[in-house]
């Protein structure tokens, strides 16, 4: 008994460590380090500076923090992001579900390039649609008219807003709703027609609860988005203040760093809640769909393939007379008046005003995004989930991998702005620095890559790295010639993604450019302010044709590596 | 005598507060083929991926070949290993495959070529070695995964669950198979396995395991005929429980019936204790009893349970107090005694296969 006893009390063994898990945890502690500086650092000193107490006041931080959230200044714009955004959401979740539901659940011709032409807002930036806008029904609009015929005194303001919201988040949320909806079991259906279900009762009690979680999370991104984007309502908000142009107005006009960090502060709220909820969402869904279920294929019906095919071309036609607009602008000679072809407003954007380094820089700062964020999110990842050792700092590393999604790119700019701008901060040579905007893109954006990631290594056998360490094969060398080769695809989207967003990215880099680093979408927000619709339109359309052009290369990528490295998956018998 | 080839001393691990080994001791010799069977959460992948190092036992220490490879990391272990999974490297061919271990070790080109057709012939796949793992069914798959984990001629070869995952005609097939290859190669192996036909078929030697504790250790013959205890008379083939009442001298009473076993069937109970008394349905003798016999038991038959060749009656016995029995008949004795329901029937219980534990509290 005793030496049984004893064991029981005896420290746990302890396995020698490898020298290659050493390496592995050495790379986990360099993830961790680069969240460390890029995500968590720029967040604490935010929630500092909020509490900061002004100075020469006599007033506690606490104090001022509080009176500020009372001001109705800043409660004004509270409720202005609030009702904006519930309104948008309201509109954009119905319209896009009746999408996604034609796209998943109908015969209607045409499919992919209805979803191809929808998606394409993605490739601009946000603020596109609210330049548009102001072409379609500005002072100078070509259906001002019927703006003002129905009800509205003006594009600018809350109206505007809305409108160029629901443009700018459709994808995302036609997006998810799409993935939602296409989760589908078919064995489900066939057991209710078995039944003799009517197709309402069947979509109410089958398809709906299916596709609640999808509902909810598309709901939830959306109304986050629209209340942390900055880009539409800068450019037709008017004089209808929101907490995001009040961020902006706060730091970069009045720089009142101490109140830009309350508002910041309260960005993050709604954020992090949606965040919290989309998490415990995401954790329930898990057990919905088993390997076991049918894919569901819809059956043609005539009249509600012809129906669903007019409303989903009432849709894209929509979007695309908004994009068009904006091209259409772009190329006009004299807007309004002469509306001949001519590259003027390219010449007097990229020329004139110098927006050529721009462009180049944007191009530098995606390119550097999609290489770096790519390395960084998918070493992280398959150190996480695939190597041993340092139990104890996985959750942390997982959970501030996880972060980035709650944090909107407005409060995180304003982060890098306190923590690298602070003189006592050795890293303040990186300020305004392209180096810098890049680690603030991938930190930005890293929650969507990493998770991307997580999923495709998860579908990895579990037991590669065991079977490896038996055949006495270094992790290194198992990563190169197996977990490398196989996550390629993946790869190339997640960087495709990095790539995309980096290129039409305003919120976060607004703070953070000098003029030697301006980028092309900074640019859109500067000409726009200067009066200079035009060219403004012309860099947004450039920005546009970039990532399409890039887009392309990657498809082609993307076809010499599947055949080059996936002809596994598609075996010839 | 210690010549063992592997030893595990007191091995404890705990997850938290959950205990999954509590002092396992276990010696396995050279060349032997071992089988861990228990249900599942019992311990046995547990254990076992603490002798490859996936895991780390919480206290205790394992001897391999004369070394302590306690607390060595698995690449600095000397062995292969077949999962469940297969886990074979999808994007490679079957070739790449199997002299996956091998170019690690800077032999030559030639070598390996002729090592891999060496081994795929071993596993009875020659010429396959072009194709991809997804060209081929899961037999052939985990015949692979086999000629990987040997290719670098391991001391040990661990096998986890390796065949539950296949058909059942492959199943039993395939378990042939690597029981003829391990005889052949002679290497010491150990098989995880939930299934106790399996473990009964290829194991030299079986560890019976559950909740976490070896129930017993023996050879197949061993541990069907001689159960250490009610769970492995339980879990190992169908078994029938009596409750009875120890009158010494390995007496016990059975409803109105006397019976005495060996003297090592069980412990030497006091009289008047409390017993079940274990018998498989198999433990009987049908046909021409003296009817004076007096382990001759009479019942009818309640239910008849078709299992192919052979058949398990429930009979109710008359004079065991309403206890019943499963007996065993083959499909020809079905016809012969007229076995069905409604059905009367005689057979004598063979006391010598008797096995007697003492009545589970609350049983």
């Amino acid at each position: 008994m005793s030496p049984m006893a004893a064991a029981v009390r005896a420290a746990p063994l302890k396995q020698r460590v490898h020298w290659t898990d050493r390496l592995g945890n050495l790379g986990l502690l360099g993830i961790l380090l680069l969240l460390g500086v890029g995500l968590v650092a720029p967040l604490v000193l935010i929630l500092s500076k909020a509490l900061d107490a002004p100075g020469g006041s006599a007033t506690s931080g606490l104090g001022a923090f509080a009176a500020y959230l009372a001001s109705p200044a800043l409660l004004t714009s509270l409720w202005h992001s609030v009702w904006v955004s519930l309104l948008t959401t309201a509109i954009v979740v119905p319209l896009a579900f009746t999408f996604a539901y034609a796209l998943t659940r109908s015969c209607m011709p045409g499919k992919s390039m209805l979803r191809t032409l929808m998606l394409l807002p993605l490739l601009a930036p946000s603020l596109l649609s609210a330049i548009s806008l102001i072409y379609w029904f500005g002072n100078q609009g070509v259906a001002k008219e019927l703006w003002l015929a129905l009800g509205f005194t003006s594009i600018y303001g809350a109206p505007g807003i809305v409108l160029a919201e629901c443009f700018a988040v459709f994808p995302h949320v036609l997006m998810i709703l799409v993935t939602a909806l296409s989760l589908a079991d078919a064995r489900l259906y066939e057991a209710a027609d078995a039944l003799g279900t009517s197709t309402t009762r069947k979509f109410f009690t089958i398809t709906l609860p299916g596709a609640k979680y999808g509902l909810i999370s598309a709901a939830l991104v959306c109304f986050t988005l629209v209340i942390t984007d900055f880009g539409i309502p800068k450019v037709v908000g008017g004089n209808f203040n929101v907490l995001a142009t009040d961020v902006f107005k706060l730091v970069i006009g009045q720089q009142d760093f101490q109140r830009g960090a309350v508002v910041a502060l309260l960005l993050l709220l709604p954020a992090v809640l949606t965040f919290g909820i989309d998490w415990l969402v995401q954790r329930k869904q898990t057990a919905t769909l088993t390997a076991r279920a049918v894919p569901l294929v819809p059956k043609p019906a005539r009249g509600f393939d012809a129906a669903m095919l007019t409303y989903c071309l009432m849709i894209v036609g929509l979007v695309l007379a908004m994009f068009g607009m904006a091209v259409f602008a772009s190329f006009a000679k004299m807007w309004p008046y002469n509306l001949a072809p001519s590259l003027n407003h390219y010449i007097s954007g990229l020329v004139d005003a110098e927006l050529g380094d721009a462009l180049i820089n944007s191009v530098k700062l995606a390119a550097s995004t999609a290489v770096i964020g790519t390395v960084v999110v998918f070493v992280g990842a398959y150190l996480l989930e695939k190597t041993r050792g340092f139990d104890g700092l996985r959750p942390v590393v997982r959970l501030m991998a996880m972060l980035p999604m709650a944090v909107p790119g407005l409060v995180l700019g304003l982060g890098y702005i306190f923590f690298f701008n602070a003189k006592a901060n050795p890293l303040n040579v990186m300020y305004q620095t392209l180096p810098l905007m890049v680690l603030c893109t991938v930190v930005h954006f890293y929650t969507t890559g990493h998770l991307t990631m997580v999923t495709a290594l998860k579908a990895l056998d579990a037991e590669f790295e065991a079977v490896s360490a038996s055949l006495k094969v270094p992790l290194y060398k198992t990563f190169w010639r197996v977990t490398l080769p196989i996550c390629l695809p993946v790869l190339l989207d997640v960087s495709r993604y990095f790539f995309i967003n980096a290129m039409t990215t305003i919120s976060a880099v607004v703070f953070l450019y000098s003029p030697d680093t301006k980028l092309a979408s900074v640019a859109i927000l500067n000409l726009d302010e200067a009066g200079d619709t035009g060219p403004a339109a012309a860099m947004a359309v450039l920005i546009a044709a970039t990532s399409a052009v890039v887009t392309l290369l990657y498809m082609v990528v993307g076809r010499l590596v599947d055949r080059r490295t996936q002809a596994w998956r598609a075996p010839a018998r | 005598m210690d010549t063992a080839y592997l030893t595990l001393h007191a091995i404890h691990k705990r997850f938290g507060a959950f205990t999954a080994l509590d002092d396992i001791d276990l010696s396995i010799q050279k060349g032997e083929f071992v089988c861990f069977l228990g249900p599942s959460g019992c311990g046995k992948t547990t254990l076992l991926r603490i002798v490859a190092g996936l895991e780390t036992q919480t206290s205790g220490s394992i001897v391999q070949g004369g070394r302590d490879i306690s607390v060595l990391p698995p690449a600095d272990r000397d062995y292969g290993i077949m999962f469940q999974s297969y886990a074979l490297f999808p994007n490679l061919t079957v070739a790449k495959n199997v002299s996956y271990g091998l170019v690690n070790r800077k032999q030559g080109r030639a070598y390996i070529d002729a090592r891999v057709d060496e081994l795929l012939k071993l596993v009875g796949l020659p010429g396959s070695g072009s194709k991809f793992p997804a060209q081929m069914s899961g037999g052939q798959q985990q015949r692979i995964a086999l000629a990987r984990a040997l290719a670098t001629s391991p001391g040990l070869l661990l096998l986890d669950e390796p065949l539950s995952a296949l058909d059942a005609t492959v199943r039993v097939h395939l378990r042939n198979e690597i029981r003829e290859l391990q005889r052949k190669l002679g290497v010491t192996t150990i098989m995880v396995t939930h299934d106790q036909e399996e473990a009964l078929s290829v194991a030299d030697r079986i560890v019976v395991m559950n909740h976490g504790v070896i129930e017993q250790v023996g050879t197949p013959m061993q541990v069907y005929r001689e159960p250490a205890s009610p769970f492995v008379a339980d879990f190992v083939g169908k078994v029938n429980r009596l409750h009875a009442v120890a009158e010494g001298d390995h007496w016990f009473r059975c409803g109105d019936k006397r019976l005495q076993c060996l003297p090592g069937a069980g412990a030497d109970f006091r009289p008047g204790a409390k017993v079940a008394l274990y018998l498989r349905p198999e433990d009987r003798v049908v046909g021409a009893v003296h009817e004076r016999d007096p382990l001759r038991c009479q019942g009818t038959v309640r239910h008849v349970e078709f299992l192919g060749g052979n058949c398990l009656a429930a009979v109710e016995v008359d004079g065991l107090g309403g206890q019943r029995m499963q007996v065993q008949y083959s499909l020809n004795q079905m016809d012969e005694f007229h076995v069905h329901e409604g059905a009367r029937v005689s057979f004598a219980l063979r006391a010598d296969r008797l096995r007697v534990f003492p009545a589970a509290v609350g049983a």
